[in-house]
């Protein structure tokens, strides 16, 4: 197919409906209104339903009645209304709910901003939501990628019963470029007889429920879904790296900060620096194995992240104390420079203390 | 031998855990006759609420989905916008309803949403150990009411049918009790035109039950029954407030 120039929110939208989701419920927010929008317009064309929510509360837990009832189905958002998702997403999670939640996130806490940022990291990767539970997170960092992430998502929802996140930020949302929409992998997924749908006299009742007042029931139920996380994490993750095993020094991140960091390691490949990245497509399950193939002689990890750091965490996890970690970030809808990033490359390089 | 009372086959086998001379068990089996009645349990998805009719999903003998508390309209728009030849309903208590779940049930009317609410009220928190509800009448005691309600303090009781009735999404409203066996005809009437409404497509229709809780009012079920008729009574009035062949 050919490509075709779209700005990010509707190309999200373009996506989805072609992995086959013909449900979206959603309320307005600033940067992600157009993929609403782009839902409304497009959603009766294909025979599905597109609703405005009263709340993103609201909005979320019809999400969950939809999933429940057996259907491919989508929800939208910004960061303070993903806070208010919270409640349905555990909800989802504990039922075992297959849906795909997009955050396109902007600067907080609170009201915060409008501009760009990845301060929804521990909200995406932690949960968010009470619990013992996880989500997919999908990071993507051209609208190339989000839209082919975002038709993934519905696939790995589906075979998980999972809910699934695409955190993407506001320059994503607002961004246009061109991009090709694929058709949708051919993938066996179990018929979902656990449905709600009406019994039709046939079948005995099916209860879509997250609620386990036995503690030994819920302690099974936790214990399955972990041993799900699991296969989660062995199979799912997704992580892009360039030059690690001889580099001196390795950034590390994801999103739309990672092209920024790109340009900056082109910058120092010039200066004659040896410079590698790795950068996590899924931030859960987040990629912690490859920081093994790191060189050993490396002098030192960067991070750089539109947030005040919240990753670092998963990449000292990651890194086990092997090399120091340092860290580059903007928050507030700042975006990170190159020539900043450049900088800290080459002060790692030259041996800091 | 000729049977001439069953159990209704809208309910399963499941032993209710409600407590003696609860109400909510008799609201249960009306609303399990009418879906048997009127030919729609095979088609029937049910969302519970939380509350103390919670395991509720365990005892209608048809789908069901557990929803968080207050947000059983916004789950069942979901299942209904999906799913519109299904017959969807929810089935809620006076907190689930009436305070966390406001705004739910409120936009879910007004959007016409074509589902039926059970709401029962029992003028308390039955669950949690007898809180304070919106529904809570004046001088009346409560765990976190210890001297009784004040309208200085906590405003007086919400009338949840009067206020959804000035909804024109709401197609369907009426206000009914189970407190003696007139009363219960009239309520599963109600409880049919409910679903009657749901099914011609007309909007969202709601039936509002006084119910009793013996156990938070820390009364027998007789005198609880008796409490219902001379307190809750005077302060919501049984009768329809709107009804589907009535609109213009
Ligand atoms: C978000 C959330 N807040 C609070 C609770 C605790 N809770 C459980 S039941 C209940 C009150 C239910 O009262 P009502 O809806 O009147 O039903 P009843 O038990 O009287 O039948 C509350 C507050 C909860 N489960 N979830
Ligand atoms: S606590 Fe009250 S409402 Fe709950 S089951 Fe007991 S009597 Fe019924």
């Amino acid at each position: 197919m050919a490509k075709v120039l779209m700005k990010g929110n509707e190309a999200i939208g373009a996506a989805a409906i072609k992995a086959g989701c013909k449900y979206f419920f959603g309320y307005p927010i600033t940067p992600q209104s157009e993929l609403p929008e782009y839902m409304s317009s497009e959603l009766p064309k294909v025979g599905g339903c597109f609703l405005q929510a009263e709340s993103e509360v609201a909005a979320i837990n019809m999400v969950y009645g939809a999933a429940g009832a057996g259907v491919r189905v989508m929800t939208s958002t910004s960061s303070p209304g993903m806070a208010l998702k919270q409640e349905g997403i555990t909800y989802a999670a504990g039922a075992e709910l297959p849906c795909v939640i997009v955050n396109v996130m902007r600067g907080g806490p609170g009201l915060g901003g409008i501009q760009p940022s990845q301060s929804d990291y521990f909200q995406a990767t932690r949960g968010g939501g009470n619990g013992d539970y996880r989500t997919i997170v999908f990071a993507p960092s051209s609208i190339q990628e989000t839209v082919d992430y975002v038709m993934e998502s519905f696939v790995k929802a589906d075979q998980y019963r999972i809910p699934v996140v695409v955190l993407a930020d506001g320059m994503i949302g607002q961004m246009m470029e061109a991009v090709e929409f694929k058709e949708p992998k051919k993938v066996e997924l179990e018929p979902k007889t656990w449905a709600t749908t009406g019994t039709k006299g046939q079948r005995k009742p099916n209860i879509v429920n997250s609620l386990f007042l036995d503690p030994q029931e819920l302690e099974d139920h936790n214990w399955k879904l972990d041993r799900r996380y699991k296969e989660i994490e062995k199979n799912e993750v997704l992580v892009e790296t360039v030059d690690i095993e001889d580099a001196d020094v390795v950034c590390v991140a994801y999103g739309t900060t990672s092209r920024i960091v790109k340009n900056a390691i082109a910058d120092c490949k010039a200066k004659g620096l040896k410079v590698g990245l790795i950068r996590p497509i899924t931030l859960w399950p987040f990629p912690m194995e490859v920081f093994k193939q790191i060189n050993p002689n490396c002098k030192g990890i960067l991070t750089v992240e539109m947030s005040t750091g919240q990753m670092i965490d998963d990449v000292k996890i990651a890194n086990e104390g092997r090399l120091p970690v340092y860290f580059n970030g903007r928050v507030g809808g700042m975006i990170p420079t190159p020539a900043s990033i450049s900088a800290d490359i080459e002060k790692i390089a030259g041996g800091i203390k | 031998m000729t049977i001439v009372y069953e159990k209704s086959k809208g309910l399963t086998d499941a032993q209710t855990h409600y407590c003696p001379g609860c109400t909510h068990g008799i609201i249960h089996k009306l609303v399990a006759e009418v879906l048997v009645e009127l030919g729609v349990l095979n088609e029937a998805i049910g969302v519970a609420p939380v509350g103390c009719s919670v395991l509720a999903y365990n005892y209608f003998n048809c789908d069901m989905q557990e929803a968080a508390h207050g947000r059983a309209p916004a789950v069942a728009t979901g299942i209904k916008r999906v799913r519109p030849e299904n017959t969807v309903f929810t089935y809620q208590g006076d907190g689930d309803l009436a305070s966390i779940g406001t705004a739910e049930v409120v936009h879910s009317a007004h959007r016409g949403e074509k589902i039926t609410t059970i709401f029962v009220n029992n003028a308390i928190y039955g669950m949690t150990g007898g809180q304070m509800a919106p529904t809570t009448l004046i001088g009346q005691k409560a765990t976190t009411a210890p001297l009784g309600r004040t309208i200085e303090h906590s405003g007086k009781p919400l009338k949840i049918s009067e206020m959804l009735a000035t909804i024109d999404g709401a197609k369907f409203v009426e206000r009914v009790a189970v407190n003696n066996p007139a009363n219960i005809r009239k309520a599963k009437k109600a409880i049919k035109r409910a679903f009657e409404c749901q099914i011609q497509g007309k909007g969202f229709a709601i039936v509002e039950v006084l119910s009793t809780c013996p156990t938070n009012w820390g009364k027998t079920p007789v005198d609880a029954l008796k409490w219902l008729e001379d307190n809750m009574m005077p302060y919501y009035p049984l009768g329809n407030f709107r009804d589907f062949e009535e609109d213009k």
